[in-house]
């Protein structure tokens, strides 16, 4: 079956240059400040979140990493096939920092508790948000919430979520349904 | 892949190419977690490892409790020196009375070449072979490799020369298993009395001159002359004296300048310095000897692993 266009491309720069309006009223000028987007899928939107802030706050250093959390995933063993690992690349410490966790697509709210779980080896925060462009409502596993949403969707099981991000700044997400996927 | 083709690790002959380059790929995320502040990961907290030390060993037993510890694994230890074993009991009744205890995973070392494979076949756990006599010492063999793949950047064609004591060397037969995976070049160099007769039938070329075989190689591995193992034929010399051998396969600084060219120098410990090699090589910018430890932990973490994730849960 043909994929449902959730968002288009040119939505997407709204909703991102919407997003990172309001980090800035709640982060002012990133000084204590870190964004940290999770392998794999995460990373290439934090790292967009990171060019359109810069965009608006020009020369203002914003502290991005990349954190992988497949070795504190809850799921360990009960796959038939491991995970492959991505890189880590956390260049400072986050201790006494305010983290903003960033991942595309919010679903039962597990990888994001990996993710804090991840986030405690570089330091102790002194707040941590979440950002995700999509959040599955009603779907959730464990009491997570985000701080920031893209926008929110109303999904099915056997309907899966997908961001496409392209380096010249294009992207558009894209809703599959598969009959009886158990995903 | 992301998985083993083996369910257990006895020895580098079972793996397969593509199980080494998944061991390095996972390697180099661990060797990011040893790196960070803290450097403990949860993904073996349901996991029990005993570590059976049937001969002594000190930094492989501590390098692999590390690993066992950096992934949260519940770890024993067990050492022969005081166990049972010195009572007569046999070595499946041993290890079946530890598994009985509920342990997932074994990691052994043994005096007899074999003796994981062995057990592998009488026992249902996940076995790791930490060295057996003298026929493999896999971790080591993956060790070895990671860090000149570290070094070099690839190890496919590049020229590795194994010197010392090949004959009593488990070290030295996983090695050549795993670097003629990966398409290294390897040559053995050493004394005559102490290279394994029909080596060169593994596809190795042999040497005994030392500055012929430094000219050769982009590697050196110098292993330790093993004088403990020396005395297990007693009334056999391999060689006259340590002195002997130090001057005639001693490697030192004035030797790798003649040769004009970068040779990565390796050692899997612990070194006698001043007689396989002399300080200012083991210490030179070329060596990677402590990389190497570093480098064992990873890779110990990676294979601990990815051999855990095969491991059903009950």
């Amino acid at each position: 079956m043909r994929p449902a266009t959730l968002i288009d491309s040119e939505h997407l720069t709204l909703i991102t240059r919407r997003l990172c309006y309001q980090l800035i009223e709640n982060h002012d000028d990133f000084s204590n400040t870190a964004i940290l987007g999770l392998q794999p899928r995460g990373v290439a939107y934090a790292r967009r979140i990171q060019k359109t802030l810069q965009e608006i706050l020009p020369g203002q250093e914003i502290l991005l990493g990349n954190l992988d959390i497949t070795f504190h995933r809850d799921d360990f063993r009960r796959r038939d096939i491991p995970l492959a690992p991505n890189q880590t690349e956390v260049n400072f410490l986050i201790e006494g920092k305010k983290v903003i966790l960033v991942d595309d697509v919010l679903y039962t709210g597990r990888t994001i508790r990996a993710g804090m779980d991840a986030m405690l080896s570089f330091g102790r925060p002194a707040a941590v948000e979440l950002l995700v462009l999509i959040d599955r409502r009603f779907q959730r596993q464990l009491p997570i919430e985000p701080t920031y949403i893209g926008r929110s969707v109303d999904s099915y099981d056997n309907q899966r979520v997908e961001v496409k991000l392209d380096a010249e700044g294009e992207g558009k997400v894209l809703l599959y349904t598969t009959p009886n996927n158990n995903e | 892949m992301s998985k083993l083709s083996v369910d257990h690790l006895l020895g580098i002959k079972y793996l397969l190419k593509e199980d080494i380059d998944l061991i390095f790929d996972t390697a180099q995320n661990f060797k990011e977690v040893i790196n960070r502040p803290i450097r403990k990961v949860p993904s073996l907290r349901d996991i029990t490892v005993a570590n059976l030390f049937f001969e002594n060993s000190t930094r492989t037993k501590l390098s692999f409790e590390l690993a066992e510890k950096r992934l949260s694994a519940d770890v024993v230890n067990f050492s022969a020196a005081s166990s049972s074993v010195k009572k007569g009991e046999t070595l499946i009744d041993t290890v079946n009375n530890i598994l009985s205890m509920k342990v997932d995973m074994v990691v052994m070392r043994h005096p007899n070449p074999g003796a994981p494979v062995f057990l592998s076949r009488h026992v249902n756990t996940t076995i790791i072979n930490a060295g057996d006599g003298t026929h493999e010492h896999p971790t080591q063999a993956l060790l070895d490799a990671y860090s000149m793949q570290e070094k070099l950047g690839d190890i496919k064609g590049a020229k590795v020369c194994i010197v010392g004591d090949i004959k009593h060397s488990r070290v030295a037969l996983s090695n050549i298993f795993c670097l003629q995976k990966l398409g290294a070049e390897v040559m053995v160099c050493g004394p005559t009395t102490l290279i394994p007769k029909h080596i060169e039938s593994l596809g190795v070329k042999v040497s005994h001159n030392i500055k012929e075989a430094l000219g050769w190689c982009d590697v050196a591995n110098v292993l330790r002359i093993q004088l403990e193992r020396q005395g297990d034929e007693k009334d056999v010399s391999f060689f006259p004296s340590l002195r002997e051998y130090t001057q005639q396969f001693g490697i030192n600084g004035e030797m790798i300048a003649n040769t004009g060219r970068k040779i990565v120098i390796m050692h899997p410990g612990p070194i006698n310095r001043g007689v396989e090699i002399t300080s200012d090589v083991a210490d030179s910018a070329e060596s990677v000897i402590l990389d190497q430890v570093e480098n064992g932990v990873a890779v110990r973490m990676a294979v601990l692993y990815l051999l855990a994730s095969g491991i059903g849960r009950n």
